[in-house]
């Protein structure tokens, strides 16, 4: 490559408390050059991206841009010595209209025009308000922006999530112009197929640390899929002979073509009584909009839902929970009343009718809530309000308000999301054992070996539809995290 | 991840707050008294006459006085402390009580003194339920909802009295018993206030009502997700806020027996602060009419005491806000609560 690197950031490590988000993260790219910086969940790369373009500060390493230690100490600086972000959330002031935030960044309006008609939109009026432009346009505008600065080095999150596929080769067309001129590039994304096309290199994080550096050539995603699983910590093996379970007969969730914007495209499933049935996909993949329609707290734009045959529509979480679906969302602080009790946050269905507002039946309630304690092993020594508990206890809470109402179909959104090891290995053989005593469970998982250890089998959503269908037997890490990229192996397909 | 127990040493005064915000009575009960203390001092005699060789440990005229005006006070700061709960406030307590007292006072000569109660009440309820509606539906910001609907009684109320400028006023012989009358030396109103404190302080803890009014303010969403249909207890809620704001217009006009166009209204800011002294958080899922009960005593003592000083009435409403602002702020700093 050339003799000094555009950008190099070598042992860059950041700490949140005791969490230690970056350890040894490295890259390095080379005037011309496009790299692609990638990692599971949790590997460190949105800490390793906010630290390059200066929103946080480093607690170790360096980061030099032209071989000049910048020191980098706020998004201003880190753009005026050249290395200029476009975040995967569009960074437009919503109740500002174009002018005016270019205005903001001081960003230059004939070259800003040049980009954006380069990019595909020719019709843009500067008068319009932020918040009346629909996603794709504002992803465009935030990269035209960012051309318009004459970066040296660009880093583009996630650049083409939102887009349609005539935007994504403009898109992908300029950054390779741009590339040719000489400018750096950095393109975190999941999506294998664009990186091969792109890029030149992919740096690969795990765990906080830069574990390899791959030149782009055939079979390179092989390599990487290894690279970004390493070797985990191991939470247990379960007997998944028995898990072809009698999936006949009416299911009690039946999912036909349903569809949401913006994000849900076409997802059909059925899941029958006694199944626990994973859904693992990337950040994104419509799983949220998935969770939503089926809880009741959005209405689908296509499709429809069905609980033991009959057709059903939600307009309301209660209209679901009359259905049987129960959710529990993937954020606790969305589904506890943290200043209040233990007892009243796992109580708190039993009240929601308006035919139960009388008197509390308070004897039911302590029968319920203990039953639920207990099975859950709830550690209540924290007694009182329920933001004095841990995490995982937490968690335990808002999966125990519906074991005390009693399950028929559990929907859990990543319900492992950062919670410990112990609390973890307790919550796996509890949904194996609500499926056994009859109920549904669907699981959607960000952590792809949950899925070998709780699940039936697993559905792999991606770009909004469900492109592939794997076994738990077969569900080992590598063959779902190809999957979830959207890498569909002959073999792995049931 | 915090953990499940906090093992760093806390300090005392850290302490301290968490104990009292684990007992939020005890400061006010000692503060209330500390306030009675201060009168005594003030004004020897005006609490204990024994001290200055009059008959009487403890003087049942000031007591029952001081209750009495406490009763209409604490019962609409009952309105505020309910929808507090869920992070709203009712701004027309104070017009709905006038409006149900003028009513009454009214309609008695004409069609009877029990179905100008009722008139008077249902008045109450109609507000209440267009509160309820425009903040369930419309998602009007309670604080507008209410002093909107507040504006349009007072209009409303005007109208209706220029209807009604030939008839007289006549107060039912009720009302005025429960309101003037006495029983062992204490207000006959103590009648209506004990069964009503109770049902309050029941519906707050004891029934699935009052738990959702904690759960909407604590975490509305995490109510919606456990399928509480909040419309329904906004309609609910409003709707009871102005049946007992009713209510008290009818005991305040037994108490007064002058109806006018602007009866109760003096009582709204100092219903709020009775709420709000009583450690009701105006941000939702934190409130108790106890507390409320006691801060409505502490307002009608220290509006005693501001009497007393023989101020002139601007500097006395001064003060007054002066004191409610630096209760609130020393409690709220105190307890970490909001």
């Amino acid at each position: 490559m050339t003799t000094t690197p555009l950008l190099d950031a070598t042992g860059v490590a950041k700490s949140f408390g005791a969490v230690r988000a970056l350890t040894d993260a490295r890259l390095t790219v080379g005037s011309g050059e496009i790299v692609a910086l990638m990692g599971a969940n949790g590997a460190g790369k949105s800490t390793f991206v906010k630290i390059l373009t200066g929103a946080l500060k480093p607690d170790a390493g360096r980061v030099l841009i032209r071989g000049q230690d910048v020191r980098v100490g706020s998004p201003a600086e880190a753009r005026r010595s050249g290395l200029v972000p476009v975040y995967q959330e569009p960074s437009l002031i919503p109740d500002l209209d174009v002018a005016d935030n270019l205005r903001l960044g001081d960003t230059p309006v004939g070259p800003f025009r040049e980009w954006v008609a380069a990019l595909g939109i020719d019709d843009l009026r500067l008068d319009r308000m932020i918040a009346d432009l629909p996603l794709a346009t504002l992803r465009i505008l935030d990269l035209a922006r960012a051309l318009a600065q004459k970066p040296d080095v660009l880093l583009l999150d996630e650049m083409t999530a939102a887009l349609p596929t005539n935007l994504v080769d403009k898109v992908l067309h300029v950054v390779r112009e741009q590339a040719g001129a000489g400018m750096g590039v950095i393109y975190v994304s999941h999506r294998f197929t664009e990186i091969s096309h792109l890029c030149n290199r992919a740096t690969v994080l795990r765990d906080g640390r830069t574990v390899g550096d791959l030149d782009i050539e055939p079979g390179v995603e092989e390599r990487a899929v290894e690279l970004m699983l390493g070797a985990k910590i191991d939470l247990g093996r379960r007997d998944t002979s028995a898990a072809a379970a009698a999936r006949s007969g009416t299911p009690r969730l039946g999912v036909k073509g349903l569809a949401a914007a913006p994000k849900l495209a076409d997802v059909s499933f059925d899941l029958h009584a006694g199944e626990v049935l994973g859904i693992v996909a990337l950040e994104g993949q419509g799983q949220d909009e998935l969770f939503d329609v089926l809880a009741g707290f959005d209405r689908p734009s296509a499709g429809t839902i069905s609980v033991d045959g009959t057709p059903v529509s939600f307009g309301h979480p209660a209209d679901a929970i009359a259905a049987g679906l129960t959710f529990v969302p993937g954020n606790r602080a969305e589904a506890l009343l943290s200043e209040r009790s233990v007892r009243e946050n796992i109580a708190l269905p039993f009240s929601a009718r308006v035919a139960n507002w009388g008197p509390i039946r308070r004897k039911h309630e302590a029968d319920r809530v203990g039953y639920a304690i207990e099975k859950l092993q709830i550690d209540t020594r924290a007694q009182g309000e329920v933001q004095r508990l841990s995490g995982g206890n937490q968690q335990k809470v808002t999966i125990g308000r519906w074991l005390a109402t009693g399950v028929q179909t559990l929907l859990l959104f990543d319900p492992t999301r950062g919670i410990d090891v112990r609390t973890k290995r307790q919550i796996y053989p509890l949904v194996r054992e609500l499926a056994e005593n009859g109920a549904a469970v669907l699981f959607y998982t960000s952590e792809l070996e949950e899925v070998a250890l709780a699940c039936d089998r697993a559905l792999v959503l991606f770009n909004g539809r469900i492109v592939d269908v794997i076994d738990a037997a077969d569900a080992d890490e590598p063959t779902l995290m190809r999957a979830v990229h959207g890498l569909t192996s002959a073999e792995g397909a049931a | 991840m915090t953990d499940a127990t906090d093992t760093r040493p806390v300090p005392a005064l850290t302490r301290f707050g968490r104990w009292l915000a684990d007992n939020p009575m005890v400061p006010l009960i000692v503060f209330l008294f500390l306030l009675i203390a201060a009168l005594e001092v003030m004004r020897p005699g005006i609490v204990m006459p024994v001290r200055t060789g009059r008959d009487g440990f403890i003087s049942t005229f000031w007591v029952s006085n001081l209750v009495k005006f406490a009763i209409p006070l604490a019962m609409l700061a009952a309105c505020q402390v309910l929808t507090m709960l869920t992070a709203g406030i009712d701004l027309s307590v104070g017009i709905v009580a006038t409006v149900a007292a003028f009513v009454c006072a009214t309609m008695t000569s004409t069609i009877g003194p029990v179905p100008a109660c009722l008139v008077a009440i249902s008045c109450g309820l109609v507000v209440g339920i267009v509160n309820g509606l425009g903040v369930a539906f419309a998602r009007v910001h309670p604080l507008i909802m209410t002093l909107g609907t507040g504006l349009i009684a007072t209009g409303c109320l005007q109208v209706y009295q220029r209807l009604v400028i030939s008839v007289g006023v006549e107060i039912p012989a009720f009302l005025e018993w429960l309101g003037i009358g006495q029983t062992w030396g204490m207000p006959n109103a103590l009648f209506v206030f004990v069964p009503f404190a109770a049902f309050i302080l029941w519906l707050m803890r004891f029934t699935g009502f009052g738990r959702i009014l904690f759960a909407l303010g604590s975490n509305e969403n995490a109510a919606k997700l456990s399928g509480v249909r909040s419309w329904q207890v906004f309609l609910a809620l409003y709707a009871l806020s102005g049946v007992i704001a009713a209510l008290t217009g009818l005991l305040y006009l037994g108490m007064i027996r002058q109806p006018s166009l602007s009866l109760a209204n003096p009582l709204l800011l100092p219903s709020v602060a009775a709420a709000v002294i009583g450690g009701t958080s105006i941000f939702g899922g934190r409130g108790s009419f106890a507390g409320a009960i006691v801060g409505a005593l502490i307002l009608r003592v220290l509006n005693t005491m501001l009497t007393l000083l023989q101020m002139p009435e601007g500097a006395r409403i001064v003060l007054f806000g002066l004191i409610i602002l630096a209760v609130t702020a020393l409690y709220v700093r105190i307890t970490g609560s909001r």
